[in-house]
């Protein structure tokens, strides 16, 4: 089931050969798997992104291994440098199976 | 001494021998399960210290469950393959590693991170010539933030 995920390109406006901050939150619980429900007084499970991998032009440009140690709606960003209008493809894998992608396109300020 | 008074002394003193280990032992779980995080990742290697490695966190953390960090490595991103950043009191020390190519233009990340307890977070830049840098820093965390 794909998760709510939002990818954003700051600054909004940039050139050809610009170094760019790409801001990336996505919604998920990251549940440790050391928590329990105060009611139940059951464990909850473990769910958590393990891989972060982001494709620009197809090409994977950069990943991340990840824990339960990052909170929880994961923020991450990063640099890329953005060399070709082409589509930026961010993928959260998590340890349930669940995959969740974003695309959002490069394009270059007139 | 008599026998009765012997067996006492003895008895507490095996107690006390017995118990000992397991309590040392407990006292230092963590400290143990961040030099095997750290083993995994640097393969025996002693990271330097270097003010290479820009590590930006909050001296003091109002909520454990989301503290933000930035790392920057002030190097030409070729020359980095992978930052690992880890929370030294974490019940998991190990928190994450992202790699990098050179179309990434910069090797920096920026993220939240949980942190149990007040802790010093470890942010160690893996270079492509093998060797690791370090930076460190101290985060107090106050918890429920009523003290």
């Amino acid at each position: 089931m794909p998760r709510k995920a939002l990818v954003k390109i700051k600054p909004r406006r940039y050139k050809k050969g610009d170094i760019v901050t790409v801001a990336t939150v996505i919604m998920h619980p990251m549940e440790t798997g050391m928590r329990k429900d105060k009611k139940t007084g059951k464990v909850i499970p473990a769910h958590y992104i393990t891989d972060v991998e982001v494709y620009y032009a197809g090409e994977k440009v950069t990943y991340m291994k990840t824990t339960s140690g990052l909170s929880a709606n994961p923020f991450i960003a990063f640099n890329i440098k953005v060399d070709k209008e082409a589509p930026l493809k961010i993928v959260w894998k998590d340890n349930t199976g669940d995959v969740t992608e974003k695309v959002v396109k490069i394009k270059f300020a007139q | 001494m008599d026998r009765r008074n012997f067996l006492k002394t003895m008895s507490i003193a095996v107690s006390v021998v017995a118990v000992s280990p397991t309590f040392s032992k407990k006292a230092h779980a963590n400290p143990d399960k961040f030099q095997q995080a750290l083993m995994k990742i640097t393969g025996g290697k002693t990271p330097t210290p270097s003010d290479k490695v820009q590590l930006k966190a909050p001296e003091i953390a109002e909520n454990g469950a989301v503290v933000p960090i930035k790392v920057l490595v002030n190097l030409p991103v070729e020359q980095v393959k992978a930052i690992h950043v880890f929370a030294k009191d974490n019940p998991n020390p190990y928190v994450f590693s992202i790699y990098f190519t050179p179309q990434n233009g910069r090797a920096f990340i920026s993220t939240r991170i949980k942190l149990a307890k007040t802790t010093v977070v470890h942010a160690l830049a893996e270079l492509n010539d093998g060797s690791f840098l370090e930076a460190s820093q101290k985060v107090k965390v106050t918890i429920g933030g009523c003290g």
